[in-house]
């Protein structure tokens, strides 16, 4: 029904936003390597010029680097581990006829929409706090004591905030999946004599891994980004202990104004999640044409 | 389901299952219990805090001391506007795009899409100085500009998904019924595209009032939105849980509301399509 009149109509439609998304890709980025290769801190002005490879060496080879790295594989890798497991686990039992199921449902999608500074604020205060977190009254409660998390293990009570507001996300995608299923193949295996266990193994687990991996590949690209939880928290700290790749590049261009190198620690954060993105790319684009 | 499933199961199973919901749950329900409290009642042992006294102290200390309203009015602003900004130029895309599918379509949307992969720190340099220069830090208008910008590809793909779902013989049924142009979009369309634009505006003002990148980066006091205002409490003085409580449960209560009625848009907004 597409005539020549009504293609150019489309076309006419759908360039405001490409041209817009096109500029809103390409100038910041392009300025971003562009500034990769300066030497431009917002302290000095008038010391500009070319450097080559300089921040480039300069950010990969300061130890905060190796340190932020391993720290966003940390929280990343830990998020995923817990939400995905936790995620299938929840999503069974939501999809069980139980009471109050729509009760259940919302309690359990809340933390989803609590605002990051929210949760982590909220996290750090009234739990994780040595003194006047819940944490600290159980633990003497049962006769132990308390134990200050965000001090000695930030990385491990950062990923647990972020842990918490991300599972209800994947659970409520793997329960949509897991109600797509096809309730007659379960009980035909039943029939059969088929196991709970063999059930979920043979049958849910593979419907499930769609599913699981948009979740991962999803989630990736926004834990990648997590700043605010830091930012409140821990302030990266201590030392750098719970510095990310994203809020290294934060400290050093917002912080300590060196946009050079800052902008190198960019370019890099965009080539990491870009690898991420092309398995990402292929997944969804493949159920396009489905 | 047509298995009959044993009485004891069933309840074993909820009892599973209400106490997982209760932990989960449990940071949110204690903040909203701790809002209701006294500064000095809210740093009590949990068992004393339940017993204690109710007010509503805090929340008119919050808005007496901070301005409350006005960084609630910022989210507001800012999350609707740049929603609105966004379907406006999504719709028509979007709307192309469904009805009127060429070659490349499927490139254009996978383009878009790719966009949204570019993590935020990448541009944050560049952004931040351009909004210097451009003396957009700290503004409303250009918060919505960014987040507007951050969403759209996500708002595209969503009505692209749900306008595709409208049937076009429809529209050729309508042609034979006589129906006119403007008839046939008054009438048979906009009626089909409504939801599918509601559920888009509603995941997506969502996504924005909880957006915490840009909106810690670009904003001191004027402009800050609920996130920034909240952030603040990160270095406080004195006491200050039951004040945290109290601006965090009215942070979270509107959109906690609107997110619990948005929970089937929210899989396939955010999957992209992929899961439905």
């Amino acid at each position: 029904m597409s005539t020549q009149a009504s293609r150019s109509a489309a076309r006419l439609m759908i360039s405001p936003s490409v041209i817009l998304l096109f500029l809103w890709m390409a100038v910041p980025l392009g300025m971003t390597i562009w500034f990769s290769f300066q030497r431009y801190n917002l302290l000095m002005p008038g010391q500009g010029g070319f450097v080559g490879w300089d921040n480039y060496y300069y950010f990969l080879t300061d130890p905060a680097f190796f340190t932020a790295l391993i720290n966003t594989l940390v929280l990343v890798g830990g998020v995923l581990l817990i939400t995905v497991f936790g995620g299938i686990l929840l999503a069974l039992l939501l999809d069980q006829p139980i009471f109050g199921q729509g009760i259940v449902r919302v309690l359990v999608i809340a933390p989803f929409f609590v605002m990051p500074t929210v949760s982590a604020l909220v996290w750090k205060n009234m739990l994780y706090n040595p003194v006047n977190g819940i944490f600290a009254y159980l633990a003497k409660a049962i006769g132990l004591q308390p134990y200050d998390f965000l001090a000695h293990a930030p990385m491990l009570s950062i990923t647990i905030i972020v842990a918490w507001q991300w599972l209800p996300f994947a659970t409520l995608i793997l329960l949509t999946a897991l109600q797509s299923l096809d309730s007659e193949q379960l009980e035909a295996a039943e029939m059969d004599g088929a196991g709970a266990l063999s059930r979920f193994f043979y049958i849910m687990l593979p419907h499930l891994a769609r599913a699981a991996t948009v979740v991962i590949l999803i989630q990736t690209i926004f834990l990648l980004s997590t700043f605010a939880e830091i930012l409140v928290t821990t302030n990266g700290g201590p030392g750098n202990a719970s510095t990310t790749l994203t809020y290294l590049v934060y400290v050093q261009s917002l912080l300590q104004f060196d946009v050079g190198g800052g902008a190198a620690g960019g370019v890099i954060a965009v080539i990491l999640a870009n690898i991420v993105a092309i398995f990402l790319m292929r997944m969804i684009g493949k159920n396009l044409e489905a | 389901m047509a298995r009959k499933i044993s009485n004891r199961r069933r309840v074993i199973m909820s009892v599973i299952a209400w106490a997982l919901a209760f932990v989960i749950f449990f940071p949110i329900l204690w903040t909203i219990i701790l809002s209701f409290k006294t500064e000095g009642n809210a740093i009590k042992a949990p068992w004393d805090v339940l017993t204690s006294s109710w007010t509503f102290d805090s929340y008119h200390v919050v808005q007496e001391r901070s301005n409350y309203f006005r960084h609630f009015m910022n989210s507001v602003v800012i999350s609707f506007g740049s929603t609105l900004l966004a379907l406006v130029i999504a719709i028509p895309s979007a709307w192309a795009m469904a009805f009127v599918p060429g070659k490349r379509t499927k490139d254009v949307l996978m383009w878009m899409l790719s966009t949204k992969m570019m993590p935020a720190v990448g541009v944050l340099v560049p952004i931040y100085l351009m909004f210097r220069d451009w003396g957009l830090l700290d503004t409303r208008t250009g918060l919505v500009i960014v987040l507007c910008l951050m969403n759209l590809p996500i708002v595209i793909w969503m009505l692209f998904t749900y306008f595709k779902e409208i049937p076009k013989d429809i529209l050729e049924a309508a042609r034979m019924d006589g129906a006119t142009l403007g008839g046939e979009i008054l009438y048979v369309l906009t009626p089909m595209a409504v939801p599918g634009i509601a559920s888009t505006l509603l995941l997506n003002v969502i996504l924005a009032w909880n957006e915490a990148f840009w909106t810690l980066n670009l904003t001191a006091a004027k402009a800050a939105p609920l996130t920034a205002f909240i952030a603040a409490y990160s270095s406080p003085e004195g006491l200050f849980y039951a004040k945290l409580s109290a601006a965090s449960t009215l942070a979270i209560a509107p959109i906690l509301i609107l997110g619990w009625f948005s929970q089937k848009q929210l899989v396939r907004g955010l999957t992209f399509g992929a899961v439905k």
